[in-house]
């Protein structure tokens, strides 16, 4: 089912939470909200459940409004960051928890709930655990049972708060590739909340990227981390170096000296503003005489097959700290004045 | 070099003379201010033999006495019950105005002198209050009667259930019922199947508590009772009537009776943690 957010805003205590938001969900879509603590993704996605009501603005499941539909009637599947387990029910009793609270007309007899329960327990890949009680399972076996208990009541869109928040780094990456292809399997529409953009660019159909209540960019991995559109997203995503620059005359210049790159349609082309890098999109220039970045390497570490160099850009008092990398021959000792041109870059106004 | 081994004790851990001292003042203290007296209330009430103890018991005034405490803890129990309940669901679960003062309410019968207690309700319902006339007049008995011992007893004990449940239900946040609820559950069910069962040893312990105080209760009762022997008179009151009487085989043998339950409500805690102590450990984590 499609899910639209228009132009929602969420106050708690009349600070904005969440401000003048939009998202169009496709149906079937793996959904990441991507940001920072504060920035407004569980909220969202609280809304979007109906666990909060919006101070303004609407959501659409499918062409219906259900902005004052309560989170019963939403019928969403919601997994909880800490799981919620219901401690004094076995398994196999969580999972069949919102069969059994179905009126009587619409609830399935015992022996069909026995049934469905056992077939969520095989899709979760944990049969055989139907009685054992929440403390007796790991954190993973506890995610899976949440949430084969949001699909027992087969709903037509999954939310995920921080799905895999709590878990250790393996079990995690385990859950991660399980979680991607039970979507593919199901095909539900389904949003998941992380501030593990590693997560989410694995993850994700498409990425949504937040900041301090907005959303800054929607787009695939791709997009956000390849064509960021915002000074947070380039340096929210991945490594990034930032350099205050200046054009003028169609060159760029950092504190009033050419650096050998010229401005691209997309960038800036004229005044001030800030040029962002990746470390690997860098390149050596050996001519001491050609215009560049000049910087003294403070220290250089070795990550597996590169080597990072930290260099201090700039005059002495006004200098900017970078990270590049550089090739694994090349000299970095400390001191080491080295001289570079960004390869691809980005660039801001101010 | 010489090896020489010593008995390394966690440094949180005294000295052993510090312990044993430590022990001692405190298991002398018990014995000297609780369960001597304890004792002695069961001496006393043996004294001239278990007959008549059994036969001092069996006086239609003690009957009625022990009719009377347990009316009133049969009303007053469920009704703090239902409030604690209530009470400690909208501190721990909501956000509203006028919470911080609702806490502090709550906490009022135990800062009050029990006296004090039973004094408002003789100020509210007396004769020379301004409701009193007209309660007369309409026939309703309120002080010396029934109801103002139930009320007394309703106001003193309030604070037992609601005090347990609030540090609980806080604790344990919302994430439980926010769960029932997305799952389809009626706000009834989620309470019903969800909270209610998260909660229900430290209902069951504040039900202990509560109803072992109301029984016990003497000051506040004792204001707004009047004394009437076989009609207002409480197992507290009985006691004193009888001891003033010098009546004391009966007056023990009724002592020792609430002595029991009180003692009744400590072993059957003890039982409950024994026996749950890791499901109540559970329900007060999350």
């Amino acid at each position: 089912m499609d899910v639209s957010v228009k132009n929602i805003r969420k106050e708690f205590d009349r600070y904005p939470a969440l401000n003048d938001v939009s998202l169009d969900i496709r149906s079937g879509e793996l959904i990441a909200l991507l940001g920072p603590s504060g920035s407004g993704k569980t909220t969202l996605l609280r809304l979007i459940a109906g666990l909060e009501q919006p101070t303004l603005g609407k959501i659409y499941f499918g062409a219906e409004d259900a902005s004052h539909r309560t989170v019963q009637e939403r019928h969403v599947g919601f997994v909880f960051q800490h799981y919620a387990l219901f401690r004094h029910m076995t398994v196999a009793d969580n999972i069949a928890f919102g069969l059994t609270v179905r009126p009587r007309g619409q609830r399935p007899d015992k022996a069909e709930i026995r049934r469905r329960v056992g077939e969520l327990l095989e899709m979760v890949q944990l049969s055989g655990l139907e009685k054992r009680y929440p403390n007796q399972l790991s954190g993973g076996q506890r995610q899976r049972v949440a949430l084969a208990r949001a699909m027992a009541i087969e709903p037509k869109v999954l939310l995920l708060d921080e799905p895999f928040g709590a878990l250790d780094a393996k079990v995690r990456k385990e859950l991660r590739r399980w979680l991607r292809e039970f979507h593919d399997r199901t095909g539900h529409t389904t949003v998941f909340v992380t501030h593990d953009q590693e997560e989410a660019l694995e993850l994700a159909d498409r990425v949504v990227v937040m900041s301090q209540g907005a959303i800054e960019q929607v787009g695939s991995s791709d997009d956000v981390y390849d064509r960021p559109n915002s000074p947070f997203v380039f340096s929210f995503i991945g490594d990034s170096a930032s350099l205050p620059v200046t054009v003028t005359d169609g060159a760029m210049l950092f504190q009033d000296e050419p650096i050998g790159i010229a401005p691209k349609p997309r960038d800036i082309q004229g005044g001030n503003g800030t040029l962002f890098f990746r470390p690997q999109d860098v390149a050596l220039v050996a001519d001491p005489a050609a215009p560049a970045l000049e910087g003294r390497v403070a220290t250089s570490r070795r990550l597996a097959g590169t080597r990072i160099a930290d260099l201090d850009i700039g005059k002495p008092g006004e200098a900017h700290h970078v990270e590049i990398e550089v090739p694994l021959e090349a000299s970095a000792a400390t001191g080491t004045v080295l001289r570079f041109r960004p390869t691809r870059w980005k660039t801001f106004a101010e | 070099m010489a090896h020489r081994s010593f008995r390394l004790r966690s440094p949180t851990t005294e000295a052993p003379l510090a312990r044993y001292t430590l022990m001692a003042v405190a298991f002398l203290f018990l014995a000297l201010f609780l369960i001597l007296p304890l004792v002695a209330v069961f001496i006393e009430a043996f004294r001239k033999g278990a007959g008549e103890f059994f036969l001092s018991l069996d006086d239609p005034d003690t009957l009625a006495a022990i009719r009377l405490t347990l009316t009133v803890a049969g009303i007053a129990v469920p009704l703090n019950l239902v409030f604690g309940v209530a009470a400690a669901w909208a501190i721990a679960k909501f956000e509203f105005k006028g919470k911080a003062f609702l806490t502090t309410l709550i906490d009022l019968p135990f800062s009050v002198s029990p006296v004090i207690s039973g004094l408002v309700y003789v100020l509210l319902f007396g004769a020379g209050s301004a409701l009193g006339p007209w309660l007369k007049s309409h026939g309703i008995e309120i002080l010396f009667a029934v109801p103002g011992i139930v009320l007394a007893t309703v106001f003193v004990t309030f604070p037992f259930v609601a005090r347990e449940l609030i540090p609980l239900m806080q604790e344990q946040g919302t994430g439980d019922e926010e769960a029932a609820l997305s799952l389809g559950a009626s706000g009834w069910q989620t309470f019903w199947y969800v909270t209610l069962p998260n909660i229900k040893w430290g209902l069951l312990y504040g039900v202990l508590l509560c109803n072992a105080r109301a029984m016990g209760e003497f000051g506040a009762v004792s204001v707004v009772s009047g004394h009437i022997r076989g009609l207002t008179n409480t197992m507290p009151l009985h006691v004193e009537i009888l001891y003033n009487e010098y009546n004391f085989v009966a007056a023990f043998a009724v002592a020792s009776l609430l002595a029991a339950l009180a003692l009744v409500t400590l072993v059957v805690k003890t039982v409950l943690e024994l026996h749950y102590g890791a499901e109540i450990a559970a329900g007060r984590k999350h």
